[in-house]
């Protein structure tokens, strides 16, 4: 028994009620982020599996070739109605369709349905008739295989080829191998070749620019930028805020004003992100950048150079956001310091430098990594203030290349967050967003949790190294 | 036993050792923490290579006088204070006095073991290393002659790269001796060095205590009369920042000159 006797039955209720009431809010917090952390998996994850595809024959006669995605009540009458996906945007017109239920005769998912991924349409869903190529012609088995083989080529030594293909309702179509990227017939996969698929995808979806303006394709400039913009991040604001830290627990007076700039910099971290980022494309694009543009890249006047939004912008602007955090971390750290630390050091006749850099600062570490790591954590969520300062909706190039100085500070770049936004918004095609919505949140929760692991780690390691606590 | 000279018996005695065996010498210092008196008019000699004890209720003032030995309230801006403090007829507040150097010359170990969060080695190097650089061979010697002054060499010589927070609190505050003395310095200030260890580490602590003083000047400050009596050679009384007996150890505690420090040492404060 935790809890006293107590003869008072309401306060016995209390008693039993109080870590009731705390544990229940904890599990509702875990409840909160297994649900959030199952949703983004499963969703996300879902998106790349080679789903089945079904041929739905309906009581009008008409037939629906598509990937069933999901169910929901029909508006105003009774059933159920189920969004295929169907592809073929060439030739219906549109890749979605809504077939109601009870419209619908019989179901069946037949073997020989492929799916195609190609530009500039968009998916194909239907069947493989016949390929041509340089006058020979191939059927069934043999131009699955032909076409097969063709795709495990380098794009420029592929056949010339013609695929001739029928969509539901017996639409025929020709389309050259040449804008094929992916071809794939998941009805006729065993459950090892799906996944097999399934990870191919995945890797696709990571290592691939976007296509099809953010609808399709990889997020991979963006995971480059959003990871290249953190990092930049914590080398610009880790050694401005451990100074400053300093100053204001080793070095200054404490008095009145060092108080006040201390309740300052703490109130700094509740300003609203997008307040920095008016302040960075003010101060930091408008001002400085423009000034650099008109000292030394006169030349590419008016088009600016540092005069706009970029990669070296964004990182400060995100590092001004964050600093307040690294400061007040490691001033935490730097008061923790037992003062006998002190004294013992500058007893021994250590300076008041050597005490710092030799007996403070190595035990104010993991401190200061804690600061950093909650930096890394709030700046690789961060979207509003980047839209101000240098994100991109598709930047042409990456902000590191061959080419000299190699980092492009100067460059735009993509960023994860501001990517899920504009594929979630601005996308033309809802529906074929949502899953990568779904995925790309899933990425940018899995690389903060990569960068905070990485920090937590190299903190766990100083310290056992030093073999305490603190 | 060295002579002594007092000018008036009734009177805060004014203690004075001659030249050859005084090692610090405390003219009329007078300190304040923000303006509050803590050290009046306080004077007294401190022999060269013997154990003095400072005593006295807490807040007496005795740990500032020990700190202001080794200029540790230079860290505190609140504090102002004049007289004289001279080690080895210099005068230690003197603007050609090099704090560091004071410091290393006048050692300190406080209250709680303070080692630093490295390995013991690094610890008993710490000093050294501020000095300048060494041959890595000189300095493994005067590690292993530090810790043997300290009487520590025996129980950490196979774990010496292992960190210092892994020893027992009697071994930490051994270590911190070991520290202090690998620097070599004339004087060796004991704040309380036995109040946080228990009773077998207190003794070793005490041990040592005596063992070291035919290498340097100690000077201890405890709660512990038994201590005071069991270690040192000289014992000061102090009681709100005013020195009131000073004399040989076994005079001030078996035949006082005054009622106040027979009262304390017998335990009955009024």
């Amino acid at each position: 028994m935790r809890w006293s006797f107590r003869p008072s039955r309401i306060s016995a209720m209390g008693s039993l009620l109080w870590p009731w009431l705390c544990a229940a809010s904890v599990a509702l917090s875990l409840l909160m982020l297994a649900t959030l952390l199952t949703l983004l998996a499963t969703r996300g994850l879902g998106h790349f599996w080679p789903a089945a595809l079904e041929e739905a024959t309906l009581h009008s006669g008409e037939t629906v070739i598509g990937q069933p995605v999901r169910e929901t009540p029909l508006p105003n009458t009774a059933g159920i109605e189920r969004l295929y996906f169907t592809g073929n945007r060439d030739i219906d017109g549109a890749s979605w369709r809504w077939v109601a239920l009870d419209d619908i005769d019989t179901v069946a998912v037949p073997d020989d349905l492929i799916r195609l991924e190609r530009s500039p349409w968009g998916d194909f869903i239907g069947r493989l008739e016949a390929v041509e190529s340089e006058g020979q012609r191939f059927e069934d088995a043999a131009a699955w295989a032909f076409v097969a083989r063709a795709l495990t080529l380098p794009d420029s030594q592929r056949p010339n080829a013609q695929l001739q293909l029928t969509a539901a309702n017996g639409h025929t179509i020709t389309q050259p191998l040449s804008g094929v990227t992916l071809f794939q017939a998941p009805n006729a996969m065993s459950w090892g070749q799906k996944v097999v698929v399934w990870s191919e995808r995945i890797w696709q979806f990571l290592s691939e620019g976007p296509r099809a303006a953010n609808t399709g394709g990889g997020v991979w400039p963006a995971i480059f930028g959003t990871v290249l913009m953190v990092i930049l991040m914590s080398v610009i604001v880790t050694p401005f805020g451990v100074l400053a830290a300093i100053y204001l627990n080793e070095i200054a007076h404490q008095n009145r004003l060092t108080r006040l700039v201390r309740i300052g910099v703490r109130n700094l971290a509740g300003v609203p992100s997008i307040v920095y980022g008016v302040f960075g494309l003010g101060v930091f694009v408008y001002g400085i950048g423009g000034s650099i543009d008109s000292w030394f890249f006169e030349d590419a006047l008016p088009s600016p150079t540092f005069g706009t939004g970029g990669l070296l912008w964004a990182s400060l602007t995100l590092a001004l956001l964050t600093l307040p955090v690294v400061i007040v971390a490691t001033e935490e750290g730097l008061a923790r310091i037992p003062d006998a630390q002190r004294e013992g050091a500058v007893a021994l006749g250590a300076t008041r430098l050597e005490m710092l850099t030799r007996v403070v600062l190595p035990m104010a570490t993991p401190a200061m990594l804690t600061g950093v790591i909650l930096a890394v954590a709030r700046a690789a969520g961060e979207v509003a203030p980047l839209m101000l300062v240098g994100v991109a909706k598709l930047a042409p190039q990456m902000p590191v290349d061959g080419e000299f100085p190699y980092l492009h500070l100067e460059r735009k770049f993509m960023h994860l967050g501001y990517h899920l936004f504009d594929t979630a918004f601005h996308g033309e095609d809802v529906q074929a967003a949502i899953p990568l919505v779904f995925a790309t949140a899933l990425l940018l929760v899995l690389i903060v949790l990569v960068l905070n692991l990485t920090a937590i780690f190299l903190r766990h390691y100083l310290r056992r190294q030093r073999g305490n606590e603190c | 036993m060295l002579a002594l000279s007092s000018a008036n018996p009734a009177q805060a005695p004014v203690t004075r050792f001659s030249a050859e065996t005084c090692c610090l010498s405390i003219n009329q210092f007078h300190l304040a923490y923000a303006g509050k008196t803590a050290l009046r008019d306080l004077t007294l000699d401190v022999p060269r290579h013997r154990v003095t004890a400072f005593i006295g209720p807490s807040g007496c003032g005795k740990s500032t006088l020990l700190r202001a030995i080794n200029r540790l309230h230079d860290l505190n801006e609140s504090v102002t204070h004049h007289g004289q403090i001279q080690l080895e007829d210099q005068d230690i507040h003197a603007p050609q006095m090099n704090v560091t150097e004071l410091r290393r010359r006048v050692g300190m170990v406080f209250q709680t073991p303070n080692p630093f969060p490295m390995s013991i080695y690094e610890n008993v190097a710490f000093g050294l290393r501020l000095q300048g650089r060494l041959p890595k061979r000189k300095r493994d010697d005067i590690i292993e002659w530090a810790l043997t002054s300290a009487a520590l060499w025996d129980e950490v010589k196979d774990r010496l790269h292992r960190s210092a927070w892994q020893l027992s609190g009697g071994q930490q505050q051994r270590l911190v001796i070991a520290r202090t003395l690998a620097v070599q310095p004339d004087v060796l200030l004991l704040d309380e060095p036995a109040s946080a260890l228990d009773p077998i580490s207190t003794l070793k602590i005490e041990e040592l205590i005596r063992n070291l003083k035919s290498q340097l000047t100690l000077v201890l400050v405890t709660h512990n009369m038994q201590q005071a009596a069991r270690v040192s050679d000289y014992t000061a009384f102090l009681q709100q920042g005013e020195l009131v007996e000073y004399g040989p150890t076994d005079q001030v505690f078996t035949n006082p000159r005054l009622q106040r420090t027979e009262n304390y040492i017998t335990g009955r404060m009024t």
